[in-house]
């Protein structure tokens, strides 16, 4: 069975798009391949920074024939009908066959489709596997319309078997196919032509190309450390910038370099920040100092001077970007220790967004709620709004605005040197987390006051201008903001109403205080007209805080599906009351979980809902509430009587456990209701003639309902 | 870089040789377009001539301004006004990376010494409605040149495409005479009677833009200069095609394209002095751009834009 080998060489492919690229080339011509019926042994794609290569082994010479019966009307149908057979099975009367069936004699049609040859179906395929690429960005070039990433410059695709290799003739809007390739581009350009999958590789090799993606980043990686180690150094890691610079050359060439000791006391994220966003460099640390002292940088060849020329060439542009680095270092130092309130001053000129005003509003927000919750997380109110104020200021400095990235960090830099509180300081970096499910999040109190401020404000802010996440739209990350602030308080525990939380922020988001201030000083109709305002923000604030509850609920229960609680468990948590404490409502829904796992668990929650259901068809039969007044004196049966014991028992420890939010002790009480529940229910029949012990069984159902819906509404719980 | 035989000795050496070097490739070798702009891409060369179907090869040199980027002469990098070198071929023939890889060659980059990589970077001129992909060009890890294959200009899509180069010549040309500060780079051969730096022929001129940009350029003047010069583009569209005095169909394209070009010099003006704010900063942009887009619309009706008569009919 012959070997398919297909390669698409263009120039340069953007680094970042290989890897799914070799994928997509892999699935849609094996597709392609299945779907004709060309089955094959086994696949593998490759990528370099000029081509996208396909081996397939063990394709079958030919696709198989193809034999379909189809029945059709009756051989004495109408014309009209028959016709229409033929046409669709694309055959003439004398070539169906007429059947003798129990219906009287009806046509068969026997359509035979013959095999192709692997050749013809291979050409159709990548035709159509080229024209329809599903690359990011794609485009045009010369006078041609075909798009690709870049322009494809020739299409190698051969079939080989025993007998040899043989093109698979294709022409795609010019681009014919043929055996032939080149290798590195400034290395070994000549073309040269290949007979299979084994001889293209060795060929590239010898021709300066590491066809495999994989293959050029173990030989960057392996030799980078081996460098670093000769000279008493370590590469510092970074999985996402070895792949990279795999797809940016065919031929890793690793060079190691100096760092000019000028820039050696700048801060060592901004070293990195700076070499691995411009010149793609790896950062290399010396073990015993901690610092960044040299780069490693990997070029695309070898040259006659071992890489002088070229290691010499990128320190000097190093160099230039560190110079540029060291002069917002020092610039925004000197800003920094003379006064930083230049810095949120700029801020007033940035438009957070045109509806909720500037940067500036934002912070000044920020540091007002960050004051209101400083004493329900353990911070100092003062120091949370002073925090709060500076944790954003670096959004104005130089070093900022050139790595982005860097936000946050060397706001902490610039507080530390400005010589504020170390809390203060750290706010500034650690205000922005939690990022994501899995990111660390603050536990120092004044960061978390600033952390929630600033989510709580974005979330009541976005919410109070009507711009909630739809679907999978969430331009504004309004998702990441609430589960951020959910896991600040979940994993720090804190006892947090969000409600009240909520009805902070919005005031000061719709600046209800200054309308109150505006409408009892001023008369007439401009009073009017403040007490209007004032009366639009309490309706927006009451609309906002159950909605935004709900949000949070919703991001709760993504968040606790993911720790194994399932949704119908917090709902049944979230129909309690304080329900916006999610310390609590957690607490709450994590005991609930322990206790379904038990065997008393999982059928106390069958008693209850057979006495739930019960007592609710009775209550709606007879028009009466059964709340109150069982009494053990009109107990027939001791299983009744037991039961009435069970539940005196089972209240003395459930009330108080519930006060003091000790929601195991409560529910494995309540758990150990179910041997009583279960033996009253086999015992005794609750709708007896005998009305007062039909009225007492009620009653004491309702005592059931009563303890266990003190605990979470278990009528919510499925099954 | 290291010093061969082949090594350029002056910034004018090096534009010489690229002006020869495409010059024998076949470009129409065109002066600098006499009004102020951002990047060689504002020349009407490459803007209006990279729309419809008319080939196109040209190549020039082109002074470039960017007030924001001024720094007294003092920055061993960053100037605010610079030279940008420009090619533009259409459609862009197939082998567009060899012949720029032969400019390097020629102006003095040994292949063998140096590593020349293409690395993704997409184009995009906000204020010029266009777009392209290509690379930015690296030599030894220092950026050289943009290499661009345009795929929409002015909101028109290029049919054919048009393959576009810009090679920074201040930056290249230290790189290639391994000087640190722009200032010290020789204008002039050295070895002349008078030798001339970079320096002697700008700092000064940086100095007194810088100020200029910075500090005292009447706004006011600025903010009614944008206004009329988009006035003035607009209403030079607006007239009718046909010329009342000379019968002819004359579509002023490149009068209006003028006017878009001051527009965007004076907003550069406008922003180096800090009286945009971020949020007018877009809407300016965006005026600019409709600017752009009208005059690309003016100029697919015109003969070079590739409208003929029968098109009329």
């Amino acid at each position: 069975m012959p070997d398919l080998l297909i390669e698409l060489f263009s120039e340069e492919i953007p680094a970042r798009m290989q890897k799914r690229a070799s994928q997509d080339l892999q699935k849609l011509v094996t597709n392609g391949l299945v779907e004709a019926g060309l089955t094959y042994a086994s696949a593998a794609a490759f990528s370099t920074p000029r081509r996208l290569t396909l081996t397939v082994e063990g394709v079958l010479a030919n696709s198989p024939t193809t034999r379909e019966e189809r029945k059709g009307p009756k051989a004495d149908a109408p014309e009209k009908a028959i016709e229409g057979f033929l046409r669709g099975a694309g055959l003439t009367r004398d070539q169906v066959q007429e059947r003798e069936t129990l219906k009287g004699n009806v046509l068969f049609a026997v359509i035979e489709k013959p095999g192709r040859p692997a050749a013809e179906i291979i050409a159709d395929v990548l035709e159509t596997t080229v024209r329809n690429f599903p690359w990011p960005k794609s485009m045009r070039w010369g006078s041609g319309a075909l798009k690709w990433v870049r322009p494809l410059q020739s299409i190698l695709c051969i079939l080989t078997d025993e007998a040899g290799h043989a093109v698979v003739p294709l022409d795609i809007d010019g681009i014919t196919s043929g055996d032939t390739t080149h290798g590195h581009r400034f290395m070994a350009p000549a073309q040269m032509s290949v007979t299979s999958f084994t001889d293209y590789e060795a060929k590239l090799a010898r021709a300066r190309v590491v066809l495999d993606p994989a293959a050029r980043a173990e030989t960057i990686w392996n030799d980078a450390t081996n460098m670093a180690f000769a000279n008493g150094f370590e590469v510092v890691e970074d999985a996402g910038l070895l792949a990279e610079v795999a797809g940016l050359v065919e031929w890793p060439v690793v060079l190691m370099g100096k760092i000019g000791s000028d820039f050696l006391d700048l801060p060592p994220e901004v070293l990195q920040t700076s070499m691995k966003e411009h010149q793609k460099f790896f950062s290399v640390r010396n073990p015993k100092t901690g610092q960044i002292e040299r780069f490693i940088t990997v070029a695309n060849r070898e040259t006659a001077d071992n890489g002088a020329t070229i290691l010499a060439g990128n320190e000097k542009v190093l160099s230039a970007r560190l110079a540029d680095a060291k002069f917002f270092w020092e610039n925004d130092l000197r800003v920094a220790k003379d006064d930083m309130s230049v810095w949120t001053q700029a801020l007033e000129n940035v438009t957070f967004h045109n509806k909720l005003g500037s940067q500036a509003d934002r912070i000044e927000r920020i540091a007002a709620l960050a004051r209101e919750l400083a004493p329900m997380v353990g911070a100092d109110p003062d120091m949370a709004k002073e925090a709060a104020r500076l944790a954003k200021a670096d959004l104005s400095s130089e070093m900022v605005y050139e790595f982005p990235e860097l936000q946050g960090l060397m706001g902490r830099y610039y507080i530390a040197e400005a010589g504020k509180d170390d809390a203060i300081a750290a706010a500034a970096q650690e205000h922005y987390s939690p990022l994501g499910p899995s990111d660390d999040v603050p536990t120092a109190p004044v960061s978390i006051a600033v952390a929630l401020a600033d989510k709580l404000d974005t979330l009541t802010g976005f919410w109070a201008i009507d711009e909630k996440p739809t679907g999978s739209k969430d331009p504004f990350a309004l998702r990441r903001a609430a589960l951020g602030a959910i896991r600040l308080v979940l994993d720090n525990d804190l006892p947090l109403p969000l409600d009240k939380a909520f009805t902070n922020a919005l005031s000061v988001v719709l600046k209800i205080e200054e309308w109150r201030g505006a409408a009892a000083r001023e008369e007439g109709d401009a009073a009017k007209h403040y007490a209007h305002q004032v009366e639009v923000a309490e309706k927006v604030i009451a609309d906002v805080r159950p909605n935004l509850l709900a949000f949070f609920h919703d991001r709760l229960k993504v968040y606790l599906r993911d720790q194994g609680i399932r949704h119908d468990i917090i709902d049944a948590c979230i129909a309690m009351p304080n329900n916006d404490d999610l310390t609590l409502l957690v607490k709450r829904a994590k005991a609930l979980s322990e206790t379904l796992k038990t065997d008393d668990g999982e059928n106390l929650i069958q008693g209850f809902k057979r006495a739930n259901n019960i007592l609710s068809q009775a209550e709606e039969a007879d028009g009466v509430e059964y709340s109150y007044g069982a009494d053990p004196k009109f107990a027939e049966d001791p299983a009744e009587t037991a039961l009435f014991t069970a539940l005196d028992q089972a209240e003395v420890k459930i009330t108080p456990a519930m006060a003091a939010q000790d929601f195991t002790t409560a529910m494995s009480a309540m758990a150990a209701l179910r041997t009583p529940i279960d033996a009253f229910f086999d015992a005794v029949q609750i709708n007896t003639n005998n009305q007062t012990v039909r009225r007492n069984r009620l009653n004491l159902l309702s005592r059931i309902r009563t303890l266990c819906l003190s605990v979470a509404d278990l009528a919510k719980l499925d099954g | 870089m290291s010093d061969t035989a082949n090594t350029p000795r002056s910034f004018q050496e090096i534009i010489l040789r690229l002006q020869t070097y495409w010059a024998s490739k076949g470009c129409a070798i065109l002066q600098p377009y006499d009004m102020e702009v951002g990047a060689g891409t504002f020349h009407p060369a490459t803007t209006l001539r990279s729309l419809g179907t008319q080939p196109w090869a040209a190549a020039y040199v082109q002074p470039s301004r960017r007030p924001t980027d001024g720094r007294y002469g003092e920055n061993p990098n960053r100037l605010q006004h610079y030279y940008q070198y420009q090619v533009l071929i259409k459609p862009s023939p197939p082998d567009l990376q060899e012949l720029y890889l032969g400019s390097l060659e020629a102006i003095g980059v040994d292949m063998a010494l140096h590593d020349i990589r293409f690395v993704e970077d997409d184009w995009e001129s906000p204020t010029l409605g266009a777009w392209g992909l290509g690379w930015e060009v690296w030599c030894d890890g220092m950026e050289v040149s943009q290499f661009t294959y345009f795929q929409q200009v002015g909101g028109h899509d290029c049919h054919p495409v048009s393959g576009e180069l810009t090679y920074g010549l201040e930056r290249l040309a230290m790189y290639i005479l391994g000087v640190d500060h722009v200032m010290d780079m020789p204008f002039n051969d050295p070895q002349t009677a008078i030798p001339l730096t970079y320096g002697d022929i700008f700092k000064q001129t940086e100095e007194e833009y810088a100020r200029w940009n910075f500090d005292t350029a009447n706004t006011e003047i600025l903010l009614r200069h944008f206004e009329e010069a988009e006035a003035e583009c607009q209403a030079t569209l607006s007239a009718a095609h046909d010329d009342p005095k000379t019968g002819k169909r004359i579509i002023m394209a490149h009068p209006a394209y003028d006017q878009c070009i001051k527009a965007s010099h004076i907003f550069n003006l406008l922003d180096a002095r800090g009286v945009i704010s971020v949020t007018e900063r877009q809407a300016y942009i965006g005026r600019v751009r409709s600017l752009a887009k009208q005059c690309a619309d003016a100029f697919v009706q015109t003969r070079a834009g590739g409208w003929q008569p029968e098109d009329a009919a």
